[in-house]
């Protein structure tokens, strides 16, 4: 069985920044493996630990300098990597979800996984999406924010738990080819090792354009603008406490009293 | 151009949930402006019960589709489909819920549609649609503008009131032709996750804490603090996930709703999902460096500072 893993490096933002037109300024952003990409990454490479799973590979859609960030996962124990970039992309403002599906799409038509783990969101834009409409485009089967996943090998049937809000679980089966989007949480992902670090170096990174995986460069403009971007706006009239530790930790203990929570 | 809305509501175990109520509202909103009819759709379940409740006003009709018990994404993909190809409705206006990231991804993929998720704020300005979002985990609002005759948008959960006054809309039973041969999913049942000795949505004080303290020794600082306040000590969700604290400690949208006198949020960003559970607190304090943290938003008493420094001083008030 072979799974595939779409991960994504994603921009970090300092806690002070500023925003320069529609991106928050360079000099306060930094990269990093999409926190929710981690655990997908994790339970693929414990399936192939348990014998289920014969092949880990990685998609990224980014940059020479994402690189780095596929390097981690390969050195987590992915068994290889594929990085789609092209000219095309490096002016698209926000890549949206019917973009990366457009991309996603024929990744997974040539490699033909028997299951996708990808994250269940992304940690900068945040639409939760891709991974549910990447199944529908391709015909898979899915399950979207997945926090326990039972597949041994062989079966044609995944046993999955959806994490519902209020604490509730929905226990569902879903048959392979399927799409999952894996919630944080499922597994404790790894640090990768010293040897995992310096074996990464030897996988296989294959670089992709969009005309090698056959997508037409009007197919990733996408649909969405983005057309301003700002700090939100405080909401409440929050009260900050001044001053040193021992004496905002002494107006807090005033309240904590004056509440009647503590005496 | 069709200028009509269809929202779609939400259902579990019977309930009808209370975003149904707020897609309602932003459905009715987006009618508004563009002066189109607002349709509201709800699938399985008791849906002649379902019907009665979504009968709000600002809504046009009410479509039933009768059709299995509980959430099935895929019975959900094609009747809302179904129903969209048959209404050709301008806006679809579904909930950013996790069952609404199971479906409403693959119905925009098979009506061919743009998808506009985790929307804050929805508005028109001619044929486009102006949406506000948040990026990098709330630390930015932006504007995401589409240009498409048709646009499908999840809008997140509490951002709009929910719809409570009754209206006058017809009810029609909608005949999805539900290809069984396509469902490729079953739900078997629902776990509770595990309820444990604490009740923390029964804490008059709670003491919760996040990401900011680190490292997993650091609890017992944290310990020491609701120890001394007779607190009780809950979380946000990386607590959880690291395995530092057990999942009945867990505040937020996944996780416990709770609603103490005092919240004393330590070293807690404040992501949306943990907000939603926690901002009916009647008093939010936040501990955290970062003065611009989301938390800072809800918070009616905030210290920005380093919480190792502030905590130990805590401690010493009630020792």
């Amino acid at each position: 069985m072979k799974v595939l893993v779409p991960v994504k490096e994603v921009a970090t933002v300092e806690d002070e920044f500023e925003i320069d037109g529609t991106t928050i300024d360079e000099r306060y952003l930094g990269a990093d493996l999409n926190e929710w990409d981690d655990y997908a990454i994790e339970e693929a490479v414990q399936l192939e630990e348990d014998g289920v799973v014969d092949e880990v590979v990685t998609v990224t859609i980014g940059d020479e300098e994402t690189e780095q960030t596929i390097r981690q996962a390969l050195a987590k124990g992915a068994d290889r990597a594929i990085r789609v970039w092209d000219d095309a992309l490096e002016d698209v403002d926000l890549l949206d979800v019917g973009a990366k599906v457009a991309i996603l799409e024929a990744v997974v038509e040539a490699e033909d996984p028997d299951l996708v783990l990808t994250g269940v969101q992304s940690g900068d834009d945040s639409f939760g999406a891709t991974g549910v409409a990447l199944a529908e485009a391709v015909g898979y089967q899915w399950g979207a924010v997945v926090n326990q996943l039972d597949l041994e090998a062989g079966d044609e049937t995944a046993s999955v738990h959806r994490e519902l809000e209020g604490g509730i679980e929905e226990l569902t089966d879903i048959d392979l080819p399927a799409v999952f989007t894996i919630q944080t949480g499922i597994n404790e992902p790894r640090y990768a090792s010293l040897r995992g670090i310096r074996m990464a170096q030897r996988k296989d990174l294959d670089h992709q354009t969009l005309a090698d995986l056959g997508v037409e460069a009007d197919a990733v403009a996408g649909d969405l603008r983005l057309t301003a971007m700002n700090e939100p706006e405080s909401e409440s009239d929050t009260t900050v406490f001044e001053g040193g530790a021992d004496e905002t930790a002494t107006q807090l203990a005033d309240l904590l009293r004056e509440k009647g929570v503590a005496q | 151009m069709s200028a009509d809305v269809l929202a779609v509501a939400e259902h579990r175990q019977g309930d009808l949930r209370d975003v149904s109520r707020e897609v309602v509202t932003a459905g009715a909103e987006l009618a508004g402006e563009t002066g189109g009819d607002l349709h509201v759709a709800v699938v399985g379940g008791d849906v002649e019960t379902f019907a009665d409740a979504l009968n709000l006003e600002g809504v046009d009709t009410v479509h039933t589709v009768a059709y299995g018990e509980e959430f099935n994404h895929d019975v959900y993909t094609q009747a809302i489909t179904q129903l969209a190809d048959a209404l050709e409705p301008a806006y679809l206006v579904m909930p950013n819920s996790v069952n609404g990231l199971d479906y409403a991804p693959a119905v925009a993929t098979r009506l061919d549609i743009p998808l506009v998720t985790d929307a804050v704020g929805l508005a028109t300005e001619g044929d486009t649609l102006v949406g506000t979002r948040e990026m990098y985990g709330g630390k930015v609002e932006t504007t995401t503008e589409v240009d498409a005759d048709k646009v499908a948008v999840t809008i997140r959960g509490a951002e709009w009131e929910p719809t409570e006054a009754a209206g006058e809309a017809v009810v029609e039973a909608f005949e999805a032709d539900i290809d069984e041969d396509a469902i490729g999913s079953s739900v078997t049942g629902f776990e509770e996750v595990a309820g444990g000795d604490v009740d923390i949505s029964e804490a008059d004080l709670l003491v919760s804490i996040g990401r900011g303290i680190e490292e997993e020794e650091n609890l017992d600082l944290i310990r020491e603090l609701v120890e001394a306040l007779d607190a009780t000590l809950s979380s946000s969700r990386p607590i959880v996930d690291a395995g530092w604290l057990p999942a009945n400690r867990q505040v937020g949208q996944s996780g416990k709703v709770v609603t103490p006198d005092v919240y004393i949020a330590i070293g807690i960003s404040g992501a949306v999902q943990h907000v939603a559970g926690m901002k009916g607190s009647d008093t939010i304090v936040a501990i955290n460096t970062d003065p611009n943290a989301p938390i800072m938003d809800i918070a009616d008493y905030a210290i920005h500072d380093d919480l190792f420094d502030v905590v130990p001083a805590l401690i010493e008030q009630f020792s």
